[in-house]
């Protein structure tokens, strides 16, 4: 789960994370407000306006601009930015349209840095990452300077070492700036690693987090992600979720326990498991994809659906436009064959089947399963193992488009 | 022969009161595993199916059963817990199943796990478990697909493990012993150390290994087995053609430095003498080519 930047930093302030003086604003009327507050308050006429969408590259996508005239100007620079359909590397070639702004105090900064924590799962351990690149690409740096990310790896049972953070502090060379900000990276560092560990995070980054003139650091961007598994413990997540943001489908199923991925191809794709998900993906490109044959969704029922859950699933597969046709591949395990299939029924009866229908089905009451089917009345095609599955699908789509 | 699991283990259900754990543990139960016990605390005492005695801690219930190995059913806010809670008993294995342990709690799992030095082995989370078919199974796979026999089958995806099965018993093949070692992030078993396993074990012949995108698992696998192997291994990696970043958050993918895409992870088992199903439905076939 992803949240805004603004969002990140009232989290980064409860943990003592310091960042800049800023506001949120939806409105014109409230970025103009919110920045005659910041300059009455820090007593500098320079505010940042910055567009809140939950992919990274905005400043180059020409959302964030700095408004040195006051807050006339800021209001000017927000109407901009406001609903602006802001395309960065992250978003996409349709961009994502701007529908929050953050207005922060514009501050003066000797340095930028990059410090960022992320779960490592091959060492098992939470990496930090810093580098004196701060402001970059970060994954340009990875990949052309290797040797300016420096990274050391916490214990889950000690947590991020002051030494450890002191390394990082040195290697940065920290201590050219002034006494005191080495010691106030390191505090800032494990602050970082409590938040990381109390709000489940998988992953926070700070780019760039920035040395001021008198030697402060401060955080001037949060980039969080919650590890969606650590939902029971955090009541507080489903308010920081900004729809907008979201794929409308994915949220729908997510309400009703499913797992749903929106992809570019025409094929409606119902399974069970992630890796059958991406299998499933695999083989129908295999065979089809010279002739234009492509998933266009995934509906993952996992282990535990029932059948009104998979009647919503199919549902939710059937109102898609993108769909020309509709791929069922199941090997059942704790998901049963039988249930599977009643679902399917009672959604293709209550819709009706305006696309072709292949039904592979594999596994616990495969039997049952196949005779619901059967016995529906529907003009299901039914296949009897994947390849065959994927091969009438291709034909099903080929053969349609005709 | 075979791995880790057979005849004489005796299992104990954690989480056996609730409505996966009671099916599951039965559904093993009819498949002819040795259920010796379960635990739910605060339901001590009372038997599942008339038969099972159901206990209030793994401790207890180790000590009046001698229980060797458990599953665990528990809900993710008490899985972590459970699990440590059957390490400290001093279970030889742990499989767990249970789908959605926040990362930072397998976090500190693992890292007790590490401290145990192998005197027990965690199999999962998120996994469909442990069979060796015939004999006993751990787990919520389809019991009827399976056919003992001599080839091991390991997997991160739990579905694309029975579909290996179900291809392997189609042909006519036996499995020895095949584990799902599960999807999660941070995980008890890897590829290597059931490699490991199967290497050592008589009653293998040959492996099936299935992978999927991200992380670096199947690399170290590919590493083992052209260090330490002798018996062909086939195997597919699931997402070859998955859009790049729809899984991946960024920052994971400077940790990997390169590792975690399908076409490393096939280049490396290539180089290793590995052969690669082209399609998940040509798994037990490219096995089959190997071992005549």
């Amino acid at each position: 789960m992803k949240i805004h930047e603004y969002q990140g930093k009232q989290i980064f302030a409860k943990y003592g994370i310091p960042i800049p003086k800023g506001y949120p604003a939806l409105t014109v009327d409230e970025a103009e407000a919110a920045a005659k507050k910041l300059i009455d308050e820090t007593k500098s006429p320079v505010t940042v306006v910055k567009a809140q969408i939950h992919a990274g590259g905005r400043g180059k996508g020409g959302g964030v601009k700095v408004a040195k005239g006051g807050a006339a100007e800021a209001r000017e620079l927000a109407s901009k930015i406001l609903g602006m359909q802001l395309v960065t590397h992250q978003t996409g070639p349709a961009g994502q349209k701007v529908r929050r702004l953050y207005i922060e105090q514009g501050l003066e900064m000797v340095k930028e840095l990059y410090l960022g924590a992320v779960l490592d799962r091959d060492r098992r351990r939470i990496a930090f990452m810093a580098s004196t690149e701060g402001g970059m690409d970060i994954e340009h740096v990875a990949a052309h300077t290797p040797e300016k990310i420096l990274t050391v790896h916490a214990d889950p049972v000690t947590g991020l070492g002051a030494w450890q953070a002191r390394e990082l502090a040195f290697g940065l060379g920290l201590h050219t700036y002034s006494k005191e900000t080495v010691g106030k990276f390191v505090k800032l560092a494990m602050a970082l690693y409590e938040l990381f560990v109390k709000e489940d995070c998988s992953l926070v980054e700070i780019n760039p987090l920035v040395v001021l003139k008198n030697g402060d650091v401060m955080a001037l961007d949060a980039k969080l992600n919650f590890d969606d598994n650590g939902e029971f413990r955090h009541k507080e997540w489903p308010s920081l979720v900004d729809k907008d943001e979201e794929d409308v489908v994915e949220m729908e199923a997510k309400d009703v326990g499913l797992n749903y991925v929106s992809l570019d191809g025409n094929v409606g794709c119902l399974v069970n498991g992630a890796g059958l998900a991406m299998a499933t993906m695999d083989i129908i490109k295999h065979v089809g994809e010279k002739q234009g044959v492509a998933p266009a969704n995934f509906l993952d029922v996992g282990g535990g659906a029932n059948q009104e859950q998979v009647t919503k699933a199919f549902k939710m597969i059937l109102r898609s436009s993108k769909v020309k046709a509709i791929f069922v591949n199941i090997f059942g395990g704790i998901m049963k064959c039988d249930v599977i299939a009643a679902g399917v029924v009672a959604a293709a009866k209550e819709l009706g089947l305006k696309v072709p229908v292949v039904v592979r089905l594999e596994g616990t009451n495969v039997e049952m399963g196949r005779k619901i089917l059967m016995e529906s009345g529907l003009a299901i095609v039914a296949a009897t193992n994947m390849m065959d599955g994927a091969e009438k699908i291709v034909a099903a789509v080929v053969g349609g488009a005709k | 022969m075979s791995v880790l699991v057979g005849k004489n283990t005796r299992l104990l259900v954690q989480g056996i009161t609730g409505s996966a754990g009671g099916f599951h543990a039965k559904q093993c139960m009819e498949y002819g595993t040795n259920v010796v016990a379960g635990v739910t605390p605060g339901r001590g005492g009372e038997m599942f199916e008339g038969k099972v005695p159901v206990f209030n801690t793994v401790k207890e219930a180790v000590a009046k059963t001698e229980a060797n190995a458990t599953v665990i059913f528990v809900p993710p806010p008490g899985a972590a817990d459970a699990i440590l809670e059957a390490f400290d008993a001093g279970l030889e294995l742990v499989v767990c199943i249970t789908e959605g342990i926040p990362a930072i709690d397998m976090l500190r799992v693992r890292r007790v796990l590490d401290g145990l030095k192998g005197k027990t082995r965690l199999i999962g989370p998120n996994c469909p478990g442990i069979i060796t078919p015939g004999e006993c199974k751990i787990g919520i796979m389809p019991g009827p697909i399976h056919k003992p026999g001599n080839v091991g089958v390991v997997s991160r995806s739990g579905t694309l493990t029975y579909e290996a099965v179900g291809q392997l018993t189609h042909l006519g093949i036996g499995q020895s012993t095949c584990i799902g070692i599960g999807g999660d992030p941070v995980a008890g078993m890897d590829f290597v150390d059931c490699l490991e396993l199967f290497q050592a074990d008589p009653n293998t012949h040959g492996v099936i290994m299935i992978g999927e995108i991200g992380g670096g698992a199947e690399e170290r696998g590919a590493e083992y087995i052209k260090a330490k192997m002798n018996k062909p291994v086939a195997c597919f990696i699931a997402g070859t053609t998955a859009p790049p970043g729809k899984r991946m958050g960024h920052a994971g993918a400077i940790i990997s430095g390169g590792k975690g895409t399908a076409a490393a992870k096939i280049e490396a088992l290539l180089a290793a003498g590995c052969k690669i199903a082209p399609t998940p439905a040509h798994m037990a076939e490219t096995l089959k080519g190997m071992m005549k």
